[in-house]
């Protein structure tokens, strides 16, 4: 083991960079583009922890990752350990490690940031997730004896399949419905392949299902089976079906041909994978100059699989500017790179088409950024006079989706917000008993790694509930 | 995986396949469908529920095969299998409760008018169907219909029943009176010449739309269509809509999107990279 090192010679180690894919050769393909810290990289960054006694970069965790132990035991070369620490607090670190935007959770926190960078932790979170993955053997859950109870998880994205592992953990017997025909949920039909290797998420599903979890695909709850049929079958209910429904510009023009929501432009090519049309069947409009509107993680996702799919210009179109963007900073920087082209400050107000309904240019006006708005951020203002066409032949829209209606129609009393979502108390419980929700669905459109934290403290919550003695029925009538 | 237990050839082009899928025989409705993944590869399709049998647990899927993918789905023989079939979806068909309709089904869309003339006259709703095809051969379901009420055919060429297009049998029918909804389903320009019938005589139609879908359950938006001056998702808004408010132009100019992928398909599929006749 190495010896300890004094906080100075910590300093002294600069953050270590992560190996990545050459920019115009990783736009050409859909391979992973971070290619991971190799060892000895990943033990130096460790060094670079603090080990604070009053670690802020835990605070910033959703799921309270036990950071600087996880990182310490990793410095110390005792890899199993720390990837037991991980797996412990954090059910899917293979994939948090990779789509989190750590720069503005736990990254932010590091006290190292105040002078210089802070610890990499994603990157060293990554490394640990993958070492497990290398060594499934020594990584099963370790579960509690059966409860008896059964519990039901209505989707099976990041909060479901987080959600499902924790209930395990606790002993009761999980089934996960999936509407689609892979489980994964946003993690095989949004993110990409060469942000998240889709086999990382099969990984995360086989793990669950040795644990006794039952995956059933094709089963879309609120047609397959109402809330209320599932509430008779099981004694919880955990929904997590997300925000799957996209919205659009609303703008003149958005039905021609050529026009794509992000989910259904990223579902053919990620979920369907149209882009090894015609070895898979599902066919994707590839276009020259595609104009993906949006500034967001889906934005990017959409606009650098443009490029891949051999576009010759990708166009970002985004109303405010590149500091206002949501999408994490390394996704951005990825995108520059990757030679994406960047229309800040602008927003369309209408696709204009050919005499046969192909998209043919965006028209547009430029803004400026006035008043912050309710988010904080400047609001964007429409400059007088200043219309103008983006010449493109296919436009993808990612400017957000809102929660499907199709679960909580079938369920009038469950009680919705007036955007749709499912209320939630401080328990993560609905309106209805045992009926828990979290992600998405509840949160309007947010992040993986939100709806994760959602799905193990509504674990926590469920399995407080259900070992809660049963209440005498009252049969005074 | 669904289990295929019978198959027909219904017309030239028009194959029906009974497959397993127990909870979905159990409480499909008219008018809703499935989404079908032949398997590993394969590409999402919508199909309407043409009929099911609850007590053996099997559904009918119409298939016409245009494609690639249809044509590996009618490849398919008993004791094979479809891996994904989700459903069933969108909302069921919106059924008078008495007096008298009218059902017209043209080419493959006679099957997607069956389980909605089946759910009328379960409701004692008389059903008058008048359904066409090319000629004889192209003409499905007569028999079946038959049962539920008077059926008049119609072929283009005459070679059966009354010689002409299912909207001209149409024309008479609501002529003659009594008709109280009108049912119709089949290529997107029969059903706007029945609309066009009956929009200047006020009778409310239902038209049942196909556009390019991936998921069926509202995630994707790429089924928008056009009612009203709305845009909609056909997968969870309809498929069924108020033909009179449908913008059929629209409906057949997304239909048109991947006409040139559909063709390569066919293409590399003819140079061996497919899995037609497989066994």
């Amino acid at each position: 083991m190495t010896p300890k090192l004094s906080t100075k010679q910590r300093l002294q180690i600069n953050r270590q960079k992560m190996t990545e894919q050459a920019p115009l050769i990783r736009n050409a393909n859909f391979d992973e583009v971070n290619l991971g810290l190799p060892e000895k990289v990943a033990l130096l960054e460790a060094e670079r922890c603090l080990l604070c006694k009053d670690p802020k970069c835990i605070t910033g965790c959703p799921v309270g990752v036990s950071i600087p132990r996880f990182i310490e035991l990793l410095s110390q070369g005792n890899v199993a350990e720390a990837a037991h620490c991980l797996l412990n607090d954090n059910a899917l670190p293979a994939v948090t490690g990779r789509v989190c935007p750590q720069e503005t959770q736990c990254e932010i926190e590091c006290i190292r940031g105040n002078k210089g960078l802070p610890v990499a932790i994603g990157y060293l979170e990554r490394y640990v997730g993958d070492w497990a993955r290398g060594h499934g053997n020594q990584q099963t859950l370790r579960l509690a004896p059966p409860s008896g109870k059964k519990v039901a998880v209505v989707g099976s994205g990041p909060g479901g399949l987080t959600a499902a592992g924790e209930l395990a953990k606790y002993g009761h017997d999980v089934t996960v419905y999936e509407a689609l025909h892979k489980p994964g949920g946003v993690l095989v039909y949004g993110i990409p392949e060469f942000r998240l290797p889709k086999s990382i998420v099969a990984e995360e599903v086989a793990r669950l299902e040795r644990a006794g979890v039952k995956i059933i695909c094709n089963t879309v709850i609120g047609r397959t089976y109402t809330l209320p049929e599932l509430r008779e079958q099981f004694d919880a209910i955990f929904i997590a079906n997300g925000a799957g429904l996209p919205v659009f510009m609303n703008v003149p023009g958005e039905n021609l041909k050529g026009v794509y929501s992000a989910n259904e432009y990223l579902t053919r090519v990620n979920l369907m994978a149209a882009y090894q049309f015609p070895r898979a069947d599902t066919p994707v409009l590839k276009g020259q100059r595609i104009a993906t509107v949006g500034g967001g993680n889906v934005a990017m996702d959409s606009a650098r699989t443009a490029k891949r799919l051999g576009a010759e210009s990708s166009i970002i179109v985004y109303r405010r500017t590149r500091k206002e963007m949501p999408a994490r900073s390394e996704e951005i920087h990825h995108a520059e790179e990757e030679g994406l082209q960047f229309e800040f400050l602008v927003a369309p107000v209408e696709v204009l088409g050919n005499e046969k309904k192909w998209v043919t240019c965006l028209k547009c006006v430029r803004m400026q950024l006035g008043e912050p708005d309710a988010s904080g951020r400047a609001r964007p203002v429409v400059i007088p006079g200043s219309e103008f066409v983006l010449p493109c032949d296919v436009v993808v829209v990612a400017v957000g989706t809102r929660a499907n209606p199709l679960l909580t129609a079938t369920c009038p009393d469950l009680k919705l917000n007036k955007w749709g979502n499912i209320i939630v108390d401080d328990q993560s419980m609905t309106s209805l008993p045992g009926v828990f929700a979290g992600g998405d669905i509840v949160r309007g459109a947010a992040t993986v790694i939100l709806a994760m934290g959602d799905g193990k403290r509504a674990a926590k919550a469920m399995d407080d509930y259900l070992r809660r003695p049963a209440p005498v029925p009252n049969r005074a009538e | 995986m669904h289990n295929i237990v019978a198959k027909a050839q219904l017309s030239p082009n028009v194959t029906r396949l009974d497959v397993v899928a127990p909870r979905i025989a159990q409480i499909r409705k008219p008018g809703q469908f499935v989404i079908v993944r032949r398997g590993e590869g394969a590409e999402r399709i919508p199909l309407t529920i043409a009929d099911a049998d609850a007590r053996a647990g099997t559904i009918a899927l119409v298939i016409q095969s245009v494609g690639k993918s249809t044509q590996e789905l009618v490849a398919l023989e008993p004791g094979e299998a479809i891996t994904d079939i989700a459903g069933p979806l969108g909302h069921p068909t919106e059924l008078i409760e008495s007096g008298r309709a009218l059902c017209i089904g043209g080419g493959v869309g006679t099957a997607v008018v069956h389980p909605i003339a089946q759910g009328l006259h379960d409701r004692g709703v008389g059903v008058l169907s008048i359904i066409g095809g090319r000629s004889k051969e192209w003409v499905i379901f007569e028999q079946e219909l038959g049962r539920l009420g008077e059926v008049t055919v119609c072929t283009d060429d005459g070679s059966y029943g009354r010689h002409g297009f299912v909207t001209d049998a149409a024309k008479d029918a609501l002529a003659a009176g009594g008709i109280d909804i009108v049912y119709a389903v089949g290529p997107v320009p029969m059903m706007r010449a029945v609309v066009n019938l009956t929009k200047p005589l006020g009778v409310r139609t239902i038209v049942s739309l196909n556009p390019v879908m991936v998921d069926g359950t509202g995630m994707c938006g790429g089924c928008r269509v056009g009612v009203g001056g709305q845009t909609l998702f056909a997968c969870v808004d309809g498929p069924e809509f108020d033909g009179h408010l449908v913008d059929f132009d629209l409906l057949m100019d997304r239909l048109s999107t991947y006409r040139d992928f559909e063709q390569q398909s066919l293409a590399a599929c003819k140079e061996g990279a497919c899995k037609i006749g497989l066994k």
